[in-house]
């Protein structure tokens, strides 16, 4: 048990510090920092000691280890585009993203699970097939163009829901929410649906074979020849043992929603991380890039690890044998 | 999610009362009621609604029209340091809140603002007397120590926007209410380039750490990147970038509000589509600018109206005139051939890009500054006709029947459908034989390429603020590049007759002789087709019926007029 | 083997798309990419049988002027070319090291799983931004025809090459620990002929089951880059840079420039799922032998 602990931690460890090289490189390699950083008449000699400010010309090795220093210690640079503290902005824009993960979440396992259990227990029924078919066309259709259709639909043409923005947030301290407001709450469901549409329907597929899976397995036989009722089988045995993978798969969903939220963020102009980060993509705004990669990377890192260990946790098959 | 119901089973015992610790406040409101029940209960009821009837009253009878108007535009607000950038748009905002010694007016004629009279006691130096009484939104008063702290702040050698006032040398306090500016020569335009220098409060920026300017592009940033002390009719209240920024009206500006709003919220919404729907939802009040594809649906609606006429701000194409292109290296250059330059002017449909992308709002011309800006002459306002079969011919004749390569470089997100047009453009180039290799890209790695002179054929907008003078098309793009001249003329154009006009018009005073010098410039751009004039831009803002806002041709937006009804 | 109507369907709609898009110089007269086809004036008309329509322009024509159908053709034609390009440098990459990983086992094993992790704790939409990202640093003309493609096909297969590794590389350690390679092997045939000849051949049902999915995969990130912008550029649209000029001008009325490549768009990566998942049962020995 400890030895699967200690022997995902120092993966997690490994896997991170490939991230930070990564990012590393990008800050120190991908466009001149010192041509950016000085003025267009700069002298030779001014960007020579600039270089030297900026810790430039020590040798590449003593360069990254003093990155993670200033990683660690939450130093990100100031970004190109808005000549503001990574690190700041960050903060400032984190709460909006974590928000819309969170519903988005919230949603996808509050409807996904009832219909996967819905079309597991009748898999031939008619509504569970008409369930089945929009689910292929959940996980066909882009986000944006759902984003598109939402906003024209809802915002435009009945004018019952905002079409971009947060609305009214209210600062609890360094967060702030967008859930104590009327304008908050309503700002929030457009992006949230279009968010959680995928992560919907894969919940939902996964729920469905999951159960169907252990429908057929021999205790699940066994029970109803015992007369067990019915709602005992499929509830209490059936769907908690189906949960298990969807408990793991819905943490990895976590960290592919906070990379789909930079898709719904830019066509809602939810000012979050997402926002931020595809408007650095656009302006080439490097530290910005970089300290997002490390920041996600760290969040889905830990994610996954934690998510393992519960797997290894829950499931006794898996501790036999790392 | 699993704590909440331990904590609700946690409140309350078993019979399902509440805990002990949160009867206290029942009991506090029972000891009260029994003893004075029905009278106090009634006065209580009277009181309370004599009160919220009265306030109610108050709002009524109050100023209650004042409101708070919120806007959006495509782009942000850069920086709220004035010396930082010269983006037209963050001046254009940042004017709310900071005043320049001179500004304009409903007209755009130039009028005192902080400074009510001046004169030029000799030909190199300028004396201007300040306005009394005016004070900083701290409370802090204006005086001549703020100006000089100011006008040095702008000519430090980090500030983005010194260019602006190239000419100043220096600047004296003469005494509490009078600074004289030191010129390196007679400059006929001092007052136009006064109108865009912000005066900024110098104990205010001792005491904050912001004598330092900043600079968008170096990345350097001070207190007042992020913070404004002016002396506007409004005050920063907040700036928070990509989100919003919100400023509150200021009850002790100098001059008569002409405006009745109580603030003001602004919001950058990058997306045309997703801008136009937060009008229509009526979560803005207004929108600058609104896109034209848009702009009869919104018209067509009686609870908004669309206001829009062509702007100062010209469209046009540069060309490289270097001895290689980009685009075919090894081989010469065929943009300095006068006839190639016409035969891609020719070759270009200028009314279909005015009727079909510009949807019959832009203003095709010939020259490079619009009707208001000084210099301009509508006898040489004329395109060359749209000819393609002649194009083709003029190139053959030059010595390319088979056309060449170049490459075309255009921002996507500056200039009102600027990437569209450039489509087009390529398209009716390639249709004469030319090859384009078009890249389209972020203004911000745009404008650094083409002020290194990485293009071969590049679009710049050019709208001579704060200038409105034709001397700003003459001094930064078509004089020869060197330490003070041509700052936006990358690409090596060079003729020795605009140099010399150069050099005369910015000395020379009689205003007569110095249009008649500004408007041969012109005439020599035109006829020897050195740049490729396209439109005049449309400005164009839609608002919500009931607000009243009026519109200049420079695309500034100045709500200290603005109303709501 | 029965396939049900459905699948049949889908497989019959994806390869006519696939094909007609393939063929896009034959089928259509006019090519949307060379600028004689076009005119300005004929831009934002209507579909035929909308009035206003014209019957030159069967689906109306875009905002430069071109014909709707020609350009949806040809930008599904670019949209499949790069996801096909993405689908084979991932496969080549992971099956490469799938291959080698699960042969020689040992210290180049454990590496590429961990470089296999580090990939796999990044989702695609990320992974292809940042390769796009750095793209635009290092090129100054990232977004001009010549460049676009590779930088799209580099970002978006860069990303999956790890579920081909893992397939394979467990394929392979079946397949090595056979008495037909150890025979090879005694026989001295060299590394890269006993996995080319002899193990590839009996790995490839998976690979072609994740090759379909990954396809859909692709197409529609190439589609969100395009659409956020930093895709195929205006002058050669691919279907996400059709939807995102489109989206400009749906609220205006202008519906068809958004609706008709969104429509076709979601139809292709409809039709390759649902194929896709319908090898994928075929191929899972858990559901042999039901329905």
């Amino acid at each position: 048990m400890i030895a699967i602990l200690v022997s995902r931690l120092i993966q997690a460890v490994i896997v991170m510090l490939a991230v930070t090289a990564v990012a590393f490189a990008m800050f120190r390699f991908v466009g001149d920092p010192v041509q950016s950083m000085s003025r267009e008449e700069a002298t030779q000699q001014e960007k020579q000691e600039l270089r030297e400010r900026l810790g430039l010309d020590q040798p590449v090795a003593v360069q990254y280890v003093r990155f993670l220093g200033k990683v660690v210690s939450g130093d990100f640079g100031i970004s190109f585009r808005n000549q503001r503290d990574v690190a700041t902005l960050i903060a400032q824009k984190a709460p909006a993203t974590m928000e819309l993960v969170l519903v988005a979440v919230t949603l996808s396992l509050a409807l996904g699970i009832p219909l996967g259990v819905l079309c597991a227990l009748h898999p031939n029924g008619v509504l569970s097939r008409v369930i089945q078919g929009t689910s292929l066309i959940g996980i066909s259709v882009p986000t944006f163009v759902t984003g598109v259709l939402l906003i024209l639909i809802f915002a435009v043409t009945l004018r019952v829901l905002p079409s971009f923005g947060r609305g009214q947030t209210v600062d609890l301290g360094w967060w702030s929410t967008g859930f104590l407001t009327a304008s908050g709450l309503k700002a929030m469901v457009l992006p949230s649906i279009t968010l959680a549409l995928y992560s919907l329907t894969l919940i939902m597929r996964l729920v469905r074979s999951e159960m169907i899976d252990i429908l057929s397995t021999d205790y699940i036989r066994f029970a109803r020849a015992r007369g067990l009722p019915a709602r005992y089988i499929h509830y209490r045995l059936a769907l908690r043992n189906a949960l298990m993978p969807v408990i793991t798969v819905t943490g990895l969903q976590i960290g592919s929603l906070i990379a789909f939220a930079i898709v719904t963020e830019t066509v809602f102009q939810w000012p979050g991380l997402g926002l931020l980060f595809i408007q650095a993509v656009v302006f080439v705004d490097i530290p910005v890039m970089t300290a997002y990669l490390l920041l996600v990377g760290a969040t889905f890192v830990t994610i996954n690890t934690i998510v393992d260990l519960l797997y290894a946790v829950v499931d006794p098959r898996l501790r036999v044998g790392a | 999610m699993f704590l909440w119901p331990a904590l609700r089973v946690g409140a309350l015992d078993r019979r399902g009362g509440l805990r002990p610790d949160r009867q206290k406040a029942p009991e506090k409101r029972h000891r009260l009621r029994p003893q004075r029940r029905r009278i106090n209960r009634g006065r209580y009821t009277m009181r309370n609604s004599l009160l919220s009837t009265a306030c109610v009253l108050c709002l009524v009878a109050s100023p209650a029209f004042a409101e708070v108007l919120r806007w959006s535009s495509q782009g942000d607000i850069v920086t709220f340091d004035p010396y930082a950038h010269t983006e037209s748009f963050t001046s254009s905002v940042l004017h709310h809140v900071y005043e320049p010694l001179v500004r304009r007016g409903l007209d755009l004629s130039i009028e005192p603002a902080l400074a009510t009279s001046w004169e030029a006691v000799e030909p190199a130096r300028w004396r201007f007397t300040l306005r009394e009484g005016v004070t900083f939104h701290n409370g802090n008063p204006l005086t001549a120590d703020d100006v000089v702290a100011s006008v040095e702040r702008l000519l430090h050698p980090d500030a983005r926007a010194r260019g602006n006032l190239s000419t100043v040398t220096g600047i004296e306090k003469v005494d509490d209410m009078t600074v004289d500016f030191l010129l390196n020569g007679p400059y006929p335009l001092l007052l136009n380039d006064l109108s865009g220098v912000f005066i900024m409060d110098r104990e205010w920026m001792e005491a904050n750490d912001a004598l330092t300017p900043g600079n968008i592009t170096t990345g350097v940033t001070s207190y007042a990147s992020t913070n404004a002390n002016g002396t506007g009719p409004f005050s920063l209240e907040s700036y928070a970038p990509d989100v919003g920024t919100i400023l509150k009206t200021n009850p002790d500006w100098w001059d008569t509000a002409q405006h009745n709003l109580d603030g003001i919220e602004f919001r950058p919404i990058t997306s045309d589509a997703t801008r136009v729907a937060a009008l229509l939802s009526g979560e803005l009040d207004m929108i600058a600018p609104v896109p034209l594809q848009d702009i009869d649906r919104i018209s067509a609606s009686s609870d908004f109206k669309v206001i829009q006429e062509p702007a100062l701000r010209l469209i046009f194409l540069g060309f490289n005139y270097r001895d290689e292109l980009h685009a075919m290296p090894g081989q010469p250059n065929p943009l300095k051939d006068e006839n190639v330059r016409k035969a891609l002017w020719h070759a270009v449909d200028l009314d279909a890009i005015q009727s079909r992308i510009m949807r019959g709002k832009s203003r095709t011309v010939g020259i490079l500054v619009a009707p208001p800006v000084t210099g301009y002459d509508a006898n040489i306002d004329v395109p060359l006709a749209y000819d393609p079969a002649l194009a083709q011919q003029m190139l053959a004749d030059a010595g390319y029947p088979d056309g060449f390569s170049t490459k075309l470089d255009c921002p996507n997100d500056r200039y009102i459908n600027d990437e569209q047009v450039c489509v087009a453009i390529k398209a009716m180039w390639e249709r004469i034989g030319v090859t384009v290799d078009l890249n389209t890209e972020s203004r911000s790695t745009y404008f650094p390429k083409v002020d290194k002179g990485e293009t071969d054929i590049y679009m710049l907008g050019w709208a001579t603020l704060p200038a409105m003078d034709g001397f700003s098309v003459l001094r930064a793009i078509l004089a020869t590049r060197d330490g003070s001249s041509g700052g936006n003329n990358a690409n090596g154009l060079s003729d020795p007759r605009l140099d010399a006009l150069n050099t005369a018009a910015a000395v020379e005073i009689d205003e007569p002789t110095r249009v008649d010098m500004l408007t041969e410039a012109l005439k020599i751009a035109r006829d020897k087709a050195y740049f490729l004039p396209i439109h005049q831009q449309p400005v164009a803002w839609a608002v919500r019926s009931g607000v009243d806002v009026p519109q200049f041709a420079d695309e500034y937006v100045r709500l200290w007029f603005a109303k709501i009804e | 083997m029965r396939v049900p109507v459905y699948v049949l369907c889908a497989m019959a709609l994806g390869l006519a798309i696939i094909t007609a898009a393939l063929l896009a110089p034959l089928l259509s007269s006019v090519d949307p990419t060379s600028s004689a086809s076009f005119n300005l004036m004929d831009s934002e008309l209507p579909p035929v049988w909308v009035q206003g329509g014209d019957v030159r322009f069967l689906l109306g024509t875009d905002n430069q002027g071109r014909d709707l159908l020609s350009a949806i053709l040809y930008g599904a034609r670019v949209s499949i070319a790069i996801g096909v390009g993405a689908v084979l440098l991932s496969a080549s990459i992971g099956v490469t090291l799938g291959l080698l990983a699960g042969y020689l086992g040992g210290w180049f094993d454990a590496l590429v799983m961990r470089v296999a992790d580090v990939f796999l704790s990044l989702p695609t939409i990320l992974l292809a931004l940042l390769v796009a990202g750095i793209a635009r640093a290092l090129i100054p003309d990232a977004n001009s025809v010549r460049w676009a493609p590779y930088i799209l096909i580099a970002a978006i297969g860069i990303n999956e090459w790890v579920q081909y590794a893992r397939t394979v590389r467990a394929a392979t350690m079946v397949e090595a620990s056979r008495d037909y390679v150890r025979a090879v092997r005694i026989m001295g045939l060299p590394t890269w002929a006993i996995l080319l000849r002899h193990i590839l051949p009996n790995v490839i049902g998976p690979i072609l089951v994740i090759s379909t999915i990954n396809l859909a995969a692709a197409v529609l990130t190439e589609a969100t880059l395009s659409f956020l912008g930093v895709g195929m550029p205006p002058d050669y649209p691919s279907l996400g840079t059709l939807i995102r000029i489109g989206n400009e001008y749906v609220f205006s009325g202008i519906w068809w420039i958004t609706v008709f490549p969104a429509a076709t768009l979601v139809l292709l990566v409809l039709a390759t799922n649902i194929t896709g998942d319908w090898l994928r049962d075929l191929f899972n020995p858990k559901l042999a032998g039901r329905a």
